[in-house]
């Protein structure tokens, strides 16, 4: 089943014959549902074309404000003149070059994922995956291999939204394996702390984790030491999309039959190798679509940065819709619809990809 | 078990890209090598990023000067825009060393807040703004209006007080940032944008059609706006207090960026003196070398400098000198002596 | 981070009580728990020697103090001359009021796009499909900017407001609509209309009962007509039949009298409605899919209609696979709210964690209460769910 939009499997075969028996089986099977399918066309016919004249036709893609207010569609000449902004934040325009190359670095980690069985594949991939947040930090935030610093306060833009929702993957990840395996530890402290941590966290919403984390970690410091914004933001990000993924992760460990465990026992694995070699491996397996969907919802939240004063790439669009050389409606509109498709584009390709996953795992046991 | 080694790591990480730091604010500085100012995000004229992310205005050049003095760099800053509700805290947790953010003194904040005021660099009040076409022409005929207003800032509870005091009825609609209180005014939400006068002006700029916008005469509060730093780092309190002084102080003697490096040598004790002359104690008394004021000065200029370049009559925020002339002028900007 | 290798029900029975991993067991808990300890003690002494140092007073004393600010939506009588404490009750019922009805309104959107998307209409269920693709890929902030201004800048200032009959009226203030005075008489017909659900639904009980025991369906229809409208018309007219309603009119600025739905309210409502409907749609589809086809085919075969197979046999069983994800997207509701501050809807965080903070400076105190409350939200919401799954699947065939 790779796709969700096709009903069931398994189908009688096909009674219908040409493109008029399909119209009226579909469209129009009783008189119900046929005046159903006219209604619907009818607002369709209303509301689809203005749509496409406000979004192409009558939009204005080059200029200023002025052109903005005179045309009648929406603005993109905003979003024009704004790009460089919108995907690097403050970032100096000399140095952006090293922002590409991170992407480039990303986008092979993530090709990485899409190589044909070759052997240690597990391992590559767990490589890559550590090896990822270390050359991306030295080439964004420069320092020991001789690039000149960035301070943090200078990202911003789509490239920031990159940076926390991958942090907060791959930050969130073994946290969220720990927790779980704590809270199926025969050991009563350990299974305690990971239940009240992964229950509290899940039970508050991201904003009070993300404020914990902007406005009250620097209280509980000891004086003179000072965290950078980013970084304790991304520690919120982690702490808290942890505790969901924790609970993905137990539904996976649930699902490894109880013979792998005594097998792994009896063959004299000690706890740390069987879970490494034996059960994660199989666990992860099963929840690899939950875990993509996990990463959806981190894309999705990385937008609320925004709201402790970081530039992601909402954070950003607003800034420049209420900057004094744009402020007009159609501005906001358009910066809006452009921010909501560049997520959209992110989560819908990242969330057909957890089906084709899930389709994948199936067959494989499908026989 | 689980949460000590990442919060080790963090803090590692932290030291590494923070260098470790002790307890004064001016070594944390100086061996951090720039200074963490907290700005407003954004208001025209006071501070404000343009598309590289280069902050100017009024309130950026007090960072500047502080930065000049302290580093001999005014270059040397990091700035760290903040919302009304961050302001406080990321002074109170040490995220930045000073804030220069448009920021009331009031009782409470200098107390229970824990903060300490430096001079008023800006004295304000609180003023509405109005579409024009609604013809009204003082406050007291804005009963059931409804107003626009940021959150957590003195204004909210002026606003409060004095429709309180006048008898009339309001509807509130409070947003936490300044840009979304701006864009909802704009959009029609409110009949009314209130806050300092100041922040109305460099506001206004940025409608849609300013002309359209009319500020109301009356001024129902006294709004000093004036950095602030930590409570229970004296010396530190003391850099920044004597910086704003020594801005006011240059304007009153002539001293300005152009003509500061021949005033270093002027006939004049007090300006010598203050200029760091040969033999002089500023720099002892407050811990930097001699020739701090002379850098701060250089950097950003005195204050009537910093105020016609940013806010004043030949700005786009238009805004008179008024209350903050020197009191030598009838306005209430008065230096402390140099001596 | 060595855990035990014992794994309890596995193990063979021990010959002695104290083996060697037991021991050990003890000993890395031990250790965990003392860390722990150490670990809190740390934060602790620091934040205690922070606030010290800067002199800032901790405790919730302020919460008595007045609070000095209005606040536009409540549902709770709340001035400025309130205490701190009283603004909390009244973000707390605002917050509770707009989870309430944006989790109605998400279940009954949710619903219709979950049947839609399983509707052998083709291009009902097509449009189904896109609507839930949209809206769950979108962040929901960003949805919520998206409807507060896309709702704001179209709509007329108040002096233009589109008016329905001169008593509904809808402009960039909000919506004001009529409401009515409730006089002795409305309030005993309202009364009479509360009884009157009762019985209907008593009835309706007992003729499910006489039907689960005879077979034999009794109609219920008339019970709920006279429930509903019956008695409450009845009593409405017994008591005089006065009509007197509070409708809105433009004085001054602003529309005075009448109810009103405010912009921030309308666009978070909306936004949390229409953004968590898209989970509830794809959540309700996967249940109704999730029933054998063998159910639907037999119904078939007994000549039921398309209706009524939905409606008794296909939707009953698959509430059992809907309600475990739906109490989730509940929760998720629930906590999203906290997201509506960002468009000027007084809740929990905007009143608390963010004017509250401000004005007093007490922000370990401020941000413990907000969480405290979604804490209670969240166990709250996962036990009322618990009850109903408790009751669909006790109802067992």
């Amino acid at each position: 089943m790779t796709d969700t939009l096709t009903p069931p499997p398994l189908k009688a075969p096909s009674t219908v014959i040409g493109p008029l028996d399909w119209i009226r089986k579909n469209l129009f099977p009783d008189w119900r549902q046929g005046l159903l399918t006219i209604v619907v066309l009818w607002l369709l016919v209303r509301t689809v074309p203005p749509l496409i004249d406000w979004l192409f036709l009558d939009a204005a893609w080059a200029g200023d404000r002025d052109d903005c207010v005179a045309a009648s569609g929406a603005c993109w000449a905003f979003v024009n003149a704004r790009w460089g902004q919108f995907i690097y934040g403050f970032y100096p325009v000399e140095h952006r070059w090293r922002v590409d190359l991170s992407m480039l670095t990303l986008v092979a980690s993530i090709a990485v994922l899409f190589l044909p069985r070759v052997a240690h594949k597990g391992w590559i991939i767990t490589g890559s995956f550590v090896a990822l947040p270390v050359i991306c930090f030295a080439l964004l935030h420069g320092g020991p291999i001789g690039l000149e610093i960035v301070p943090t306060d200078r990202w911003g833009g789509f490239m920031l939204t990159l940076v926390v929702a991958v942090a907060g993957m791959l930050g969130a990840l073994p946290i969220g394996i720990l927790l779980a395996l704590g809270r199926r530890s025969q050991m009563p402290a350990i299974r305690i702390f990971c239940v009240t941590f992964i229950e509290l966290f899940r039970a508050v919403p991201l904003i009070t984790v993300l404020f914990m984390a902007s406005v009250m970690l620097p209280l509980f410091m000891p004086q003179g030491f000072s965290m950078d914004k980013l970084l304790r933001a991304l520690i919120g990000v982690a702490l808290f999309n942890g505790a969901l993924m924790a609970e993905v992760v137990r539904g996976g460990l649930q699902a490894i039959p109880k013979g792998q465990f005594e097998a792994a026992t009896a063959s004299g694995m000690g706890y740390w190798k069987m879970m490494i070699f034996v059960v994660l491996p199989q666990a992860l397996r099963t929840v690899i679509p939950g875990l993509v969907n996990t990463y959806v919802a981190i894309i999705k939240d990385t937008t609320l940065v925004l709201i402790i004063g970081l530039f992601d790439l909402l954070g950003i669009v607003q800034a420049g819709i209420a900057s004094s050389d744009w402020l007009a409606p159609s501005v906001t509109t358009s910066g809006y619809v452009f921010a909501g498709f560049g997520f959209w584009a992110l989560c819908f390709s990242l969330s057909r990809y957890s089906m084709y996953l899930e389709g994948k795992l199936n067959t494989g046991r499908q026989r | 078990m689980k949460i000590y080694p990442i919060l080790t790591t963090a803090a590692a990480l932290a030291v590494a890209a923070g260098g470790a730091v002790s307890a004064q604010t001016l070594e944390e500085v100086r061996e951090r090598g720039h200074l963490n100012c907290g700005v407003s995000p954004g208001v025209t004229g006071f501070s404000n990023p343009d598309d590289e992310g280069n902050w100017s205005g009024f309130d950026v050049e007090v960072c500047r000067a502080v930065a000049a003095a302290v580093l001999e760099d005014a270059d040397a800053v990091r700035y760290t825009p903040l919302s009304n509700t961050e302001r406080f805290t990321a002074l109170q947790s040490g995220e930045i060393d000073m804030l220069s953010r448009t920021t009331t003194r009031t009782l409470n904040r200098d107390t229970a807040l824990g903060l300490n005021f430096a001079p008023v660099m800006f004295y304000d009040g609180q003023g509405f703004m109005v579409r024009q076409d609604m013809g009204v022409s003082s406050v007291l005929e804005l009963d059931g209006a409804t107003v626009c207003t940021s959150a957590g800032s003195t204004t909210e509870l002026n606003l409060a007080d004095y429709f309180e005091a006048n008898g009339m009825s309001y509807e509130p609609v409070r947003f936490d940032r300044a840009d979304e209180v701006l864009a909802a005014y704009d959009a029609g939400r409110c009949d009314v944008y209130t806050s300092d006068r100041s922040g109305l002006a460099a506001r206004r700029l940025v409608m849609t059609n300013p002309a359209e916008h009319v500020m109301l005469p009356e001024t129902i509060s006294k709004e000093p706006l004036a950095p602030a730093v930590r409570h229970g780092d004296d010396q530190w309190f003391d850099i920044v207090t004597w910086t704003v002084y020594a801005l006011i102080e240059a304007e009153e003697y002539g001293v300005t960026q152009g003509n500061v490096d021949e005033m270093a040598n002027s006939e004049n004790p007090n300006i010598a003196r203050m200029l760091g002359a040969e033999g002089s104690p500023v720099g002892e008394w407050i811990g930097l070398d001699n020739k701090w004021v002379h850098r701060a000065i250089a950097a950003v200029g005195n204050y009537g400098e910093i105020f016609e370049r940013h806010v004043g009559p030949n700005t786009p925020l238009e805004i008179e000198r008024g209350m903050n002339a020197l009191h030598t002028n009838g306005g209430l900007q008065y230096a402390m002596p140099f001596k | 981070m060595p855990v035990s290798r014992d794994l309890g029900p596995m193990a063979a029975p021990k010959p002695a009580f104290w083996t060697r991993s037991r021991i050990r067991s003890v000993l890395v808990q031990f250790g965990f728990v003392v860390l722990l300890v150490l670990l809190i003690q740390f934060l602790l002494a620091n934040t205690m020697q922070n606030l010290a140092r800067q002199g800032i007073a901790s405790g919730f004393g302020f919460l008595e103090n007045r609070a000095g600010f209005d606040i536009a939506i409540a549902f709770l009588d709340f001035d400025r001359n309130g205490t701190y404490l009283d603004a909390f009750w009244t973000a707390i019922v605002n917050t509770l009021v707009l989870a309430t009805l944006g989790i109605a309104l998400a279940t009954l959107l949710g619903f219709m796009i979950g049947l839609a998307r399983v509707s052998p209409n083709w291009l009902i269920s097509r449009l189904a499909a896109v609507y839930i693709e949209t809206f769950r890929n979108i962040p929901l902030l960003l949805q919520l900017f998206f409807w507060y201004f896309a709702i704001l800048r179209p709509l007329p200032g108040p002096r233009q407001s589109f008016d329905v009959a001169g008593t509904v009226f809808l402009s960039n203030r909000g919506l004001y609509m009529p409401k009515p005075l409730l006089d002795s008489g409305a309030q005993l017909a309202l009364l009479a209309l509360v009884v009157g659900l009762i019985f209907a639904l008593f009835m309706a009980r007992s003729a499910r009962r006489h039907r689960a025991a005879t077979g034999n369906s009794v109609a219920v229809a008339h019970w709920w007509l006279i429930g509903l409208v019956g008695l409450p018309v009845l009593t409405w007219f017994a008591t005089g039949a006065s009509v007197e309603m509070s409708i809105p009119s433009l004085q001054g600025f602003n529309f005075r009298g009448g109810m009103v739905i405010l912009p921030e309210m309308l666009a978070a409502l909306l936004g949390l409605s229409i953004y968590i409907a898209a989970a509830v749609g794809e959540i309700v589809r996967s249940g109704i899919q999730g029933i054998d086809h063998g159910q639907t085919e037999a119904a078939q075969a007994m000549g039921h209609t398309r209706g009524q197979i939905m409606r008794y046999v296909v939707i009953p069983q698959a509430m059992r696979i809907i309600i475990p994800p739906l109490t989730t997207q509940y929760q998720s509701l629930a906590k999203n709210t906290s997201l509506a501050s960002a468009i000027a809807f007084p809740e929990i965080i905007s009143i608390i964690a963010g004017t509250t903070l401000t004005q007093t400076g007490q922000a370990m105190e401020t941000i413990a209460l907000a969480m405290l409350f979604y804490l209670t939200v969240s166990l709250f919401i996962a036990a009322v769910m618990n009850f109903f799954n408790w009751r669909v699947m006790r109802r067992s065939f």
